[in-house]
């Protein structure tokens, strides 16, 4: 019995590593870097890495609402990349009423308000085919991936808004604030709401019931509809969120370059979903924080920048960042191993 | 026994002293065991006792880490399932394992296939050997169909004929394969295993179900947490013997004793032409009327596919197609959604845990309160504390053995995990429970604080219905039984007139337009 106490313990002691295995990558990252690269802990340098993180950091929180129900989300990085389109278009040109033959120019934060609205019925059209029609979650959002970066190009021919400085005169000025640093400050406007949006869908996720009906459609959606939730109706909440999340980036994006190309976003979706993943979210679903998601994003965020201070070039880069991503999965694959063996002692000790 | 090297005459293996230790707990402690050639050898014992265990032992899925076997003079040691079917010993698993989405003969030859020139695959003898096996297990099948759209029961036979179709199967292990046959297929069952050990192949049988034990079995050996507890022939013993030595002290399923007139007492449920429409016609229920009363256990008995599970489904708000009129305390239903139905007091014990019962990645807490979460909450946000509250009450009241509720809910044994549904289903405050197959798959002590559980919460005013397929248990706890039959009503008994043999008489009554067919 003393050896089992023993292995217990120390199962327990792997198991807190496991656990804290993206933060303990992190850390090591950061006196990696700190060391091979110069400046790399300056407060400026960190404050880019921060900035880059806020982009995918965002998209990383819905794609974890989506990837914990069990499904996944292709279209995130076009949606974005629409939504940038859509707010630049706003600002640039305006909205063109021909039946009336006037042109409108909305405020910038009615303009940031409609942006982020038709992200999330984006997002919620998602979630709709994808329980109403039964389409697998891959091929619904792969569809409309493609059909929103079409959309983003039709917007402007392929081109490019690059006038969303606004005009004081039609009173659209001021877009430009969500990719700079805030007042006074060197924090970048990104990493606030980035901030923001975490603590609300961390909130949501683990202390309100949706949040929680979140967690067990993931875990088992047979079980789910039977207790009596609405799991369509969920899940197209976590869609539209998740749209939601891509139009704030889209707008973010935007303001950094202070213009708008169709090109937003492409293949930030694969980032989205590596953050996620690298922060202990289970593909098979039920599994998965907010906080571990945000260190994953800054996972991802301190190889690229610290690699890119380094010298190192892109195509290691690419490299490096997918042994990372699977490593990290195969720890995962090990970390849930043991908690099954640990959970089988524990009901052999209650027997 | 000591250091044996010979098997005895009328034995084919014998296990040695065999231990398994799984991390943290010794699932078999020096256990010997004799496999008797051409008998069934049962093996009995609650669940966690290691009767699988063993099994997989014998059939090369796992190693034991001490002891030997034996076969014959020889010392044997199976690394693999290859290599135990080398000496002709075959296991049909407690799960099905088959491929659903292959036909019949290529599910019998998986793994076995015949070839031409070692690269074609040879279906006509693939087809002609399959027909053959099925006819020798009487039970001819359409060898195209896919595996997925037969019956539990076909696809039982489909694992039996895969274990026989190689002529050197000397020993067939089978680990409660009755758990989801209809009476019937049982019977069928039986007598293929007659016929096997007839032909000198062994069995070695592991089932929950006790009355089986007593019909089929020949010789039983008991095993009692991970130990070797007692064996003896079957014609010597009892089945009060038998729970005594599993069990370790008398225990019994409770005797109902209510004295209630139940003609006096409102009723809170009224179904009248429910009707079920199966896809290709006829009905998986077939205009059901009944009615329940406040605080009554109804049971609900009848043979597999008799359109008893259905029936919940349909009081759920799953089939929105079903036709007819239910009325709750009086008032006519509109069944629309499950969480609906919920709200309105309704409650379901799902049939299957695993997949419809548990959200495996949630702790026990969570498990407990999801149905009624919605409850729970102070604003927008959960509130913790009354959540704990209710769960912990629920604990109490149902006895479930938790040593922390935060712990993962496979921490449980499958009896505490049965309660886990049981109590999240009693935390939405139900005027109406039903439980499917409440008792599927827990063993025997637990069998019994479930039924405790049943009968604590009817005295307290909830009514109940219960869905089972055993015998026993369904004349034990209900206090009014319907049968059902191919979806049809076939008999209501009260009180007294609930009988083993007329409950199974009328589960076959409506089966007989319909015999040719199966």
């Amino acid at each position: 019995m003393a050896a089992n106490q023993k292995s217990g313990n120390n199962n327990k002691l792997m198991m807190t590593i496991l656990k804290g295995r993206t933060f303990i990558v992190l850390v090591i990252l950061l006196i990696f870097f700190s060391i091979t690269a110069d400046n790399f802990l300056s407060a400026g340098a960190l404050l880019t890495v921060a900035k880059h993180v806020a982009l995918y950091g965002i998209l990383a929180i819905g794609m974890t609402y989506v990837i914990i129900t069990g499904g996944i989300d292709l279209s995130v990085g076009s949606v974005a990349g629409l939504a940038g389109m859509i707010a630049g278009g706003l600002i640039q040109e305006g909205l063109t009423l021909k039946v009336f033959g006037v042109t409108i120019y909305c405020s910038v934060p009615l303009i940031v308000l409609i942006t982020v609205l038709l992200g999330a019925l984006m997002g919620m059209i998602n979630g709709i085919v994808i329980t109403k029609f039964n389409v697998a979650p891959f091929i619904a959002t792969l569809g409309t991936m493609y059909i929103w970066r079409g959309f983003a190009n039709i917007r402007s021919n392929g081109a490019t808004f690059s006038e969303l400085a606004g005009k004081e005169g039609l009173g659209n000025t001021g877009f430009e604030v969500f990719g700079r640093n805030l007042g006074g400050t060197s924090i970048p406007c990104g990493v606030l709401i980035l901030a923001i949006i975490a603590v609300i869908a961390g909130l949501i996720l683990k202390k309100t019931p949706f949040g929680w009906h979140v967690l067990s459609i993931g875990g088992n959606e047979k079980a789910s509809k039977l207790s009596g939730i609405k799991v369509d109706r969920v899940k197209i909440w976590v869609y539209a969120f998740s749209g939601f999340c891509s139009a704030v980036v889209g707008i973010i994006a935007t303001s950094q370059l202070v213009s708008a190309t169709p090109k937003t976003g492409e293949s930030w979706e694969m980032n989205a979903i590596a953050a996620s993943v690298l922060g202990g979210t289970s593909m098979a679903g039920g599994v998965g924080t907010i906080g571990g998601t945000i260190v994953g994003a800054f996972v991802i965020g301190v190889i690229n920048d610290g690699m890119t201070m380094c010298g190192v070039t892109e195509f290691w880069q690419k490299i490096i960042r997918g042994l990372v991503i699977i490593i990290a999965v195969i720890i995962d694959q090990v970390q849930r191993n043991l908690q099954a063996k640990m959970a089988l002692q524990a009901r052999n000790e209650n027997k | 026994m000591g250091e044996a090297y010979k098997c005895a005459e009328n034995v084919f293996l014998h296990a040695e002293k065999i231990s398994k230790i799984y991390p943290g707990t010794k699932a078999l402690d020096q256990v010997s065991f004799d496999l008797l050639k051409g008998k069934v050898n049962v093996l009995i014992g609650e669940n966690g006792a290691g009767k699988s265990t063993l099994m997989k032992m014998i059939a090369g899925i796992e190693q034991p880490n001490e002891g030997t076997m034996y076969i014959g003079d020889q010392e044997v040691y199976f690394k693999d399932t290859t290599e135990a079917r080398k000496h002709g010993i075959g296991i049909i698993h407690q799960e099905l394992s088959l491929f659903p989405n292959l036909n019949v003969y290529q599910n019998i030859y998986m793994n076995k296939e015949k070839t031409k020139s070692r690269v074609v695959l040879d279906d006509k003898k693939h087809m002609e050997g399959a027909r053959k096996v099925l006819e020798r297990l009487e039970h001819p099948l359409d060898l195209n169909a896919k595996v997925g759209e037969l019956r539990v029961g076909q696809q039982q036979m489909i694992e039996i004929a895969r274990n026989l179709v190689e002529d050197d199967l000397k020993v067939l292990i089978m680990d409660e394969p009755t758990s989801s046959l209809s009476q019937q297929e049982v019977q069928v069952l039986f007598k293929i295993m007659r016929e096997l050990t007839a032909g000198g192949i062994s069995i070695v049988y592991i089932s929950h179900r006790l009355e089986e034990i007593m019909e089929i079995g020949d010789h039983v050996t008991i095993l009692r947490d991970g130990k070797y507890v007692a064996d003896a022939e079957v014609k010597d013993i009892d089945v009060p013997w038998i729970v005594h030595q599993m069990t370790g002290g008398a225990k019994s399923y409770p005797k109902r004793d209510r004295e209630v007139d139940w003609s006096k007492v409102e009723n809170v449920l009224e179904v009248k032409d429910l009707c079920l429409p199966k896809q290709g016609g006829g009905y998986l229920v077939d205009h059901l009327d009944f009615e329940l009363k406040k605080g009554e256990v109804l049971g609900i008995y009848g043979l597999m596919g008799a359109g008893r599970s259905e029936v919940f489904e349909c009081l759920m708000g799953l089939h929105p197609e079903h036709t007819g009129e239910v009325k709750l305390n009086g008032e006519a239903l509109k069944i629309k959604s499950i969480s609906e139905q919920i709200d309105k007091g309704f409650a379901l014990i799902p049939e299957d845990r695993q997949a419809q019962g548990l959200v495996q990645t949630l702790d026990i807490e969570k498990n407990c309160s999801l149905s009624a979460l919605k409850r729970y909450t102070k604003g927008i946000f959960l509130d913790k504390k009354l959540e704990g509250e209710k769960v912990d009450g629920q604990i109490k009241d149902i006895h479930i053995k938790v040593a922390d509720k935060k712990l993962p809910i496979l921490s449980l044994s499958g009896g505490n995990q049965q309660k886990v549904v049981i109590g999240k289903g009693i935390l939405t405050e139900p005027k109406i429970l039903l439980m499917d197959e409440p008792s599927r798959g827990i063993d025997i002590g637990a069998k019994t604080e479930v039924f405790d559980i049943i009968n604590q919460y009817a005295e307290a005013g909830l009514s109940i219905i219960v869905i089972s397929s055993e015998l026993q248990e369904i004349v034990a706890i209900a206090d009014r039984v319907i049968v059902l039959s191919n979806g049809l009503k076939t008999g209501e008994f009260n009180g007294d007139e609930i009988e083993q043999d007329t409950l199974v008489l009328a589960s076959y009554k409506g089966h007989h337009t319909e015999k040719k067919e199966s």
